[in-house]
């Protein structure tokens, strides 16, 4: 039904000064220059990376989910899209997508949001906020829980409805597809590669991520 | 039911307090076309806070009405919709910023008009969280009362002009002690060209228990779920 606009990057792997692949279920931090070129790449497919962006000449100033849709008057993300602050900043633009959407309102999973969807005993299970709390302790400064904002889930499929529904999908990446995100001003990025087993955003099956990062 | 409390709250005007557990906040539109935003945050624990994409995946909504609960970042219930006489209240617009405001409807200053200078919900709430001990940094996706934003097959964001009509009330019940942050500025994608703000009331009253049948605790079971979440914490924070 929704037309989906795919954009090939001309990038090579063979040109990246930073080559990584990030096995499901570990985080992610790393800082970004300005025109850095970063990639995500759905290795094996239905994997969702939930990632959150700071600038960091001020990382008080964290990703605001709500600031770049609004701006862009449209919930799903894609080629064009610009990735907003809670300033106002622009931090980032995304510069190729094959996928073609990507969601901004389904959040990280929790520990305790499990409890809520699925069941009291999901406690124990991994999940992505805590990798969010684990990077960010790691990498003091002033960081705090206070600084997980809704963040970005590349990949992944959370439909909203005209009634007012949200609704999880299916996956419309695959494996080999891939976002690719240029930085406007130095950008820290943290990345949750989902170990989420309680539903079909990882496929149950929960994969690694290649991270790519190029000068331009 | 005995008022315990009230206030008016004018156009561009905004207010945060603590409003203990068990309470309901009546809210009620003095003029066609309100928005409000609003915020909560745990009273006994300025670190957990409403959580949007929490609430929204948990009841699998874009929008909120009767039934719906305000759930925190921590899994719990911190306020439910009890009553609303509206189908549709707004928590993915977001807030207006100054640079909108200033954009939108032309600058205005103290110096040059008063009390009538255009507020922002970015400085409103900026200045209620700073009062609570809080930050900037803690600015989270707020809910618009009153407001209604329907998205199309292709992800595209319409404001539904005159949803809310004058006299339309909608009711919280605090499920936590919080300390709610309100600001009564314009919904960031209201098309109006003049300043659209209202005046809303707002009445808080003691809320009866909630029973076993509630309708809120029962709407789904990921809302008993967030409920049995609550009453859990009270257990080790509570004599
Ligand atoms: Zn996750």
């Amino acid at each position: 039904m929704t037309m989906l606009t795919k954009v090939k990057s001309s990038r090579e792997a063979a040109d990246a000064v930073y080559d990584y692949a990030l096995p499901a279920g570990e985080g992610w931090m790393y800082e970004l220059e300005p025109g850095q070129v970063l990639r995500l790449v759905d290795t094996e497919g239905n994997q969702a990376a939930d990632t959150l962006f700071y600038d960091a000449d001020n990382p008080e100033d964290h990703f605001s989910a709500i600031h770049t849709i609004s701006a862009q008057k449209n919930v799903y993300l894609t080629t064009g899209s610009k990735l907003i602050s809670e300033s106002g900043k622009e931090l980032l633009e995304i510069v190729a997508d094959t996928v073609g959407r990507h969601d901004t309102l389904g959040g990280a999973c929790s520990a305790q949001s499990n409890t809520v969807r699925y069941a009291h005993d999901r406690l124990p299970m991994h999940n992505c906020r805590d990798n969010f709390m684990l990077q960010l302790a790691k990498h003091g400064e002033s960081f705090t829980k206070r600084d997980i904002a809704p963040n970005i889930n590349f990949f992944m499929n959370v439909l909203v409805t005209p009634e007012g529904g949200l609704s999880f999908e299916d996956g419309i990446s695959g494996p080999g597809h891939y976002v690719e995100m240029k930085a406007k001003c130095r950008t820290k990025v943290l990345i949750s590669n989902c170990p989420q087993l309680n539903n079909p955003c990882s496929g149950f099956n929960p994969t690694s991520i290649r991270l790519l990062v190029w000068d331009q | 039911m005995e008022n315990l409390w009230n206030l008016t709250l004018g156009s561009g005007a905004k207010w945060s307090g603590i409003i203990s557990k068990g309470k309901l906040i009546r809210i009620r539109a003095l003029e066609d076309g309100a928005n409000l935003s609003g915020l909560l945050f745990n009273a006994g624990n300025l670190t957990e806070s409403y959580n949007m994409p929490d609430t929204l995946k948990a009841q699998h909504t874009s929008r909120l009405t009767r039934g719906n609960v305000l759930m925190s970042d921590n899994g719990r219930a911190m306020a439910s919709i009890v009553e609303d006489d509206l189908d549709w209240h707004d928590p993915i617009g977001g807030y207006t910023t100054r640079q909108l405001t200033d954009e939108k409807y032309g600058k205005t200053t103290f110096q040059e008009n008063q009390n009538e200078w255009f507020r922002s919900g970015e400085e409103n709430l900026a200045m209620e969280l700073m009062r609570n001990g809080l930050q900037f940094r803690d600015m989270v996706p707020v809910f618009n009362l009153f407001s209604k934003i329907k998205v199309d097959e292709f992800g595209d964001m319409h404001f539904i002009e005159g949803h809310c009509k004058q006299g339309d009330t909608v009711t919280l019940r605090t499920e936590m002690d919080v300390v709610l942050l309100l600001s009564n500025t314009p919904n960031p994608h209201d098309p109006r060209k003049d300043y659209p703000s209202v005046p809303v009331e707002i009445e808080v009253l003691p809320a009866e228990s909630v029973k076993e049948d509630d309708y809120c605790v029962n709407y789904r079971p990921e809302n008993k779920r967030a409920f049995e979440n609550t009453w859990d914490y009270y257990k080790l924070v509570t004599q």
